[in-house]
């Protein structure tokens, strides 16, 4: 096995949970410590059972280590509320910081679609817009990348158990950053995102539409190319993304009919809506780890 | 039962529920016209949004002939002593919606979530409730799927975050008067006494007068119906039989009984696209469990792919969907004309 690159998890609930159980199989990512806020939390139990180093005093109580212990990836899964407060800290000391929280701090990475541009840029913060946005814009994009798309709507329906209270709070964060995500990497002119939460039982697999109007009249069969090929991406790091039905062509709409079953790493499968942020924020650390391992990148330590 | 002397305010959908049927294309000048014959006929209250709430604009629900903030400072500005409401559904609508139509001059703004997820509705009811004098009301839509005693706890939720307000709401039209006597019952025990609680029915199975009296009687003082019924599935409650019953019953409204019955029958009634009654799919809503709005939708997928609309209904339900996933509709026709070998 090669050299790896040494990550902190922060935020030590079921999105942090899941995460470290997909980092510990990674090649390129090895998770070094977790870092929570409540001494007798699971999560950090968990964590240190499997070797990490932990910490129930926030991102301070890593700090003083951190660079000693070799961190350059951290993963925040706390809430947009302490995120730009974690960021400032862990790039102070020279860390990337990858935001699977709402705060959209910095630029968004859907990673089928700008992955390469977002590590590209370099950014010392990249935000993992909304697991509705995960799952649905790089559609959006297959289709705007093909013509002109003048409106995209996605209508994200996840099941009870698997929408946390920080996503209940603040919904209103859901469907703001999803739909600006829509317009800024799904490339729509205007995007709308709608999320829906039903209590049936059994749990309801996440689905999603996606609607996009194009400006000419849809070009069926390079959509329907486009669309298949996005797919493949998402499969690599999401198998259970499957498209149900669609894409269906009526008059300029596209609609397409998804679901995301998740991998059932420490969620149950019917949360794909949690397991394609994890796994899409472990796949983002993944490339960062790859330029810096390859001497692409070299992550500066910003002022504090 | 005596009710005589009871005082009660009823809440007229036409203008935000009759938007379904509608198909959300209610003019700018029809919602003035009849926002202005209900204050003539002293109605209280009526909702001007889309169907679906403030921001329910999309493909997904239908876009509609203008929007919300035309139609709120439209009807805002052209009624005296009839006050406006607007509906948001957190999901669909956000607090900048919210913002504006508080703006435009709405008093009570109505915030709804499925019977079971009050706490989606924590930061908007808390927004509104800090508005000095705002009439904030929380809506728990598709109440039968749940028991009395868990639809309660929802309510006190509502109750916790700011709502002066709680309403019960049979979006399906499928509760029984008997239902509706014991959530109303339970939660007029158990709510504080200042906070104010609503039925809004549907018609589906023919009960939303009974169901509304019962409501009465169990102690809601907030009744929402639509003048013909113009509401999604069956439609709401009809106002004007409504009042004409509590007229009877010498329940106090404050509307006008005869010019409630010459608003439905000489402005709304001519309004509608296809006679809002209880057919043979808005009977299976009521039967099934299913919200009223995805009546259309079901019948349009039915018809382009070729199969029973009351088939998808039923299968809707069996599914326990709720409120919002119209985008559920097509995908499941799809598989079901799969299914039937009508498609590949």
């Amino acid at each position: 096995m090669g050299e790896k690159i040494k990550a902190a998890i922060i935020g030590p609930g079921n999105i942090g949970t899941d995460l470290l159980m997909k980092a510990m199989r990674s090649e390129l990512i090895e998770p070094v410590w977790m870092v929570g806020v409540i001494a007798d939390s699971p999560g950090l139990a968990r964590a240190a059972e499997l070797g990490l180093k932990t910490t129930a005093e926030g991102v301070d109580g890593m700090l003083p280590s951190m660079r000693e212990d070799g961190v350059t990836i951290c993963f925040d899964a706390t809430s947009a509320a302490v995120h730009p407060e974690n960021s400032r800290k862990v790039n102070a000391q020279g860390a990337v910081m990858i935001d699977l929280t709402p705060a959209a701090v910095g630029p968004y990475c859907i990673p089928p679609v700008n992955l390469h541009e977002a590590v590209a840029a370099k950014a010392m913060n990249v935000n993992m817009v909304s697991c509705g946005g995960q799952a649905t814009i790089p559609l959006v994009a297959a289709v705007s990348r093909v013509q002109e798309v003048s409106y995209a709507e996605i209508v994200a329906t996840v099941s009870s158990k698997s929408a946390g209270p920080g996503t209940r709070k603040n919904i209103d964060e859901f469907t703001r950053t999803t739909a600006n995500g829509i317009t800024r990497v799904g490339g729509a002119g205007e995007g709308k995102a709608i999320i829906i939460i039903n209590p049936a039982e059994p749990p309801l697999i996440m689905r999603d539409t996606i609607h996009c109007l194009t400006v000419e009249a849809p070009d069926r069969e390079a959509i329907t190319r486009s669309i298949q090929k996005m797919m493949v991406e998402v499969q690599k790091y999401v198998p259970g993304y499957h498209l149900k039905n669609g894409p269906v062509f009526d008059g300029n709409r596209v609609s397409t009919y998804l679901e995301v079953a998740g991998l059932g790493d420490f969620l149950p499968r019917y949360a794909g809506n949690l397991d394609i942020m994890t796994a899409a924020g472990l796949r983002t650390g993944e490339l960062y780890a790859q330029q810096i391992l390859d001497g692409e990148f070299v992550p500066a330590a910003s002022a504090a | 039962m005596n009710l005589s002397g009871r005082k009660i305010t009823v809440h007229d959908m036409c203008l935000r529920d009759g938007m379904h049927p509608k198909q959300h294309k209610i003019t700018v000048e029809e919602m003035v016209r009849v926002a202005r014959a209900m204050d003539d006929a002293g109605v209280p209250l009526i909702e001007v949004t889309h169907g679906d709430g403030l921001g329910g604009a999309s493909v997904n629900y239908g876009f509609p002939a203008a929007s919300d903030e035309e139609y709120l400072r439209a009807v805002c500005g052209s009624v005296k002593n009839t006050r406006v409401s607007a509906l948001l559904l957190p999901g669909i609508g956000t607090v900048d919606h919210l913002q504006m139509a508080v703006d435009c001059g709405i008093h009570p703004i109505r915030v709804a979530s499925h019977c079971i997820e009050a706490d989606v509705a924590e930061q908007h009811i808390g927004m509104a409730s800090q508005i000095e004098g705002l009439d904030t009301v929380g809506f728990l839509m598709m109440a039968h799927m749940i028991e009395p005693e868990e639809l309660l706890a929802q309510m006190q939720l509502m109750e916790s975050y700011g709502a002066n307000c709680v309403y019960i709401t049979d979006s399906a039209g499928y509760m029984l008067p008997d239902d509706v006597s014991a959530c109303v019952a339970l939660a007029r025990r158990e709510l504080k006494p200042s906070t104010e609680l609503g039925f809004h029915g549907h018609h589906n199975l023919a009960m939303g007068v009974a169901n509304s009296i019962a409501a009465v009687a169990a102690g809601a003082n907030r009744i929402d119906g639509s003048m013909a019924g113009l509401g999604a599935g069956a439609g709401n409650t009809p106002l004007e039989v409504f009042i004409a019953v509590c007229d009877r019953m010498g329940i106090e409204t404050g509307v006008d009984t005869f010019k409630a019955m010459d608003i439905a029958e000489d402005l709304i009634t001519p309004m509608m696209d296809e006679q809002v009654r209880i057919d043979r799919d808005a009977l299976t809503l009521g039967y099934a469990g299913v919200y009223s709005s995805f009546l259309l939708f079901a019948k349009r997928s039915a018809e382009k792919y070729k199969l029973s609309s009351r088939d998808i209904l039923v299968e809707l339900g069996r599914r326990k969907t709720v409120g919002g996933q119209e985008d559920m509709i097509e995908d499941l026709a799809l598989d079901m004309a799969r299914a039937a070998g009508t498609i590949k």
